[in-house]
């Protein structure tokens, strides 16, 4: 291999970590956004389904 | 928060010093008379190890601030700046590798002490891994992480002065009791390139951080919920 090729292989090999770094981030940030769906969903949910009724006793 | 260090704007400050450094270094700086364009990996290569060694130390700072403040938020911000670190350590350590075949014709040698000792503080850490994942979570494993991640700081000195002690003839000393090595715009082109560098791995910090943050508001919120 000559000078400039592992010049590239270097630069490019800080260049892939970086791309990777960034795609692992990305998929967290799909995997976050999915999560904070399912939340969401299951606030409405609880919204919807109205409280237990208390049953008031009377002497 | 001033407008600058929000994340957004620091993202893109990184990336255009970054693009400038690539300039410099690729164009710009003038071809070493003695190892040729292969010396232009000094411009990636020597920043990101000053980055790792500043991430582990940041990681430390955090380490002992936990244990002096009780204060649990350090944890993750130690552990982050930790696992920073590991990644430009790896990088490191690649192009440094890299380097050395072109330089020398071997991808390692042992009889560079500041070689050996780099990988140790590397290898020391990766260890803080297998210790932090091996304990419950809570306050007893961030405190054992605080104290091992304390000790690693240590080596930072000893690897960064191994040249100097030891005489290593092998791995060039660049900078010197008189200054730097190499010329004017050599050394502007690394100080651009360790400014992209050192302001990518504190922008990469922040998101990791962040992410772990909402990770553990998302997982509390949906402990309300059910």
């Amino acid at each position: 291999m000559s000078g400039g090729e592992y010049l590239a292989l270097a630069y490019g090999v800080v260049f892939a970590f970086v791309l990777v770094y960034v795609a692992i981030i990305a998929a967290k940030l799909v995997r976050l956004q999915r999560d904070v769906a399912d939340l969401v969903e299951l606030a409405r949910r609880r919204e919807r389904t109205p409280p237990p009724s208390r049953e008031v006793t009377r002497a | 928060m001033p407008a600058v260090l929000r994340l957004p704007n620091l993202a893109v400050l990184a990336a255009a010093l970054l693009g400038l450094a690539l300039v410099l270094a690729l164009v710009v700086a003038p071809e070493d008379a003695d190892q040729g364009i292969s010396q232009r990996i000094f411009y990636i290569h020597v920043p990101i190890a000053l980055t790792s060694y500043l991430c582990f130390g940041l990681g430390a700072w955090k380490a002992l601030l936990l244990l002096w403040k009780g204060d649990e938020r350090y944890d993750l911000e130690s552990y982050v700046a930790i696992h920073q670190g590991t990644i430009f350590g790896s990088l490191t350590l690649i192009t440094g590798a890299i380097w050395a075949k072109a330089s020398w014709g071997v991808w390692w040698t042992w009889d560079s002490n500041q070689l050996v000792l780099f990988l140790t503080l590397f290898l020391f850490y990766c260890a803080y891994f297998m210790l932090r994942f091996a304990l419950e979570g809570g306050p007893r494993r961030a405190r054992s992480s605080a104290v091992y991640a304390l000790f690693g700081v240590a080596l930072i000195p000893v690897s960064f002065l191994a040249i100097r002690l030891a005489e290593d003839f092998i791995h060039p000393t660049t900078f010197t009791r008189d200054g730097p090595q190499m010329s004017g715009s050599m050394f502007a082109t690394f100080c651009v390139a360790w400014a992209a560098v050192t302001l990518l791995a504190y922008v990469l910090y922040r998101v990791e951080l962040l992410g772990k943050r909402l990770n553990d508001d998302i997982r509390e919120l949906r402990e309300a919920l059910q």
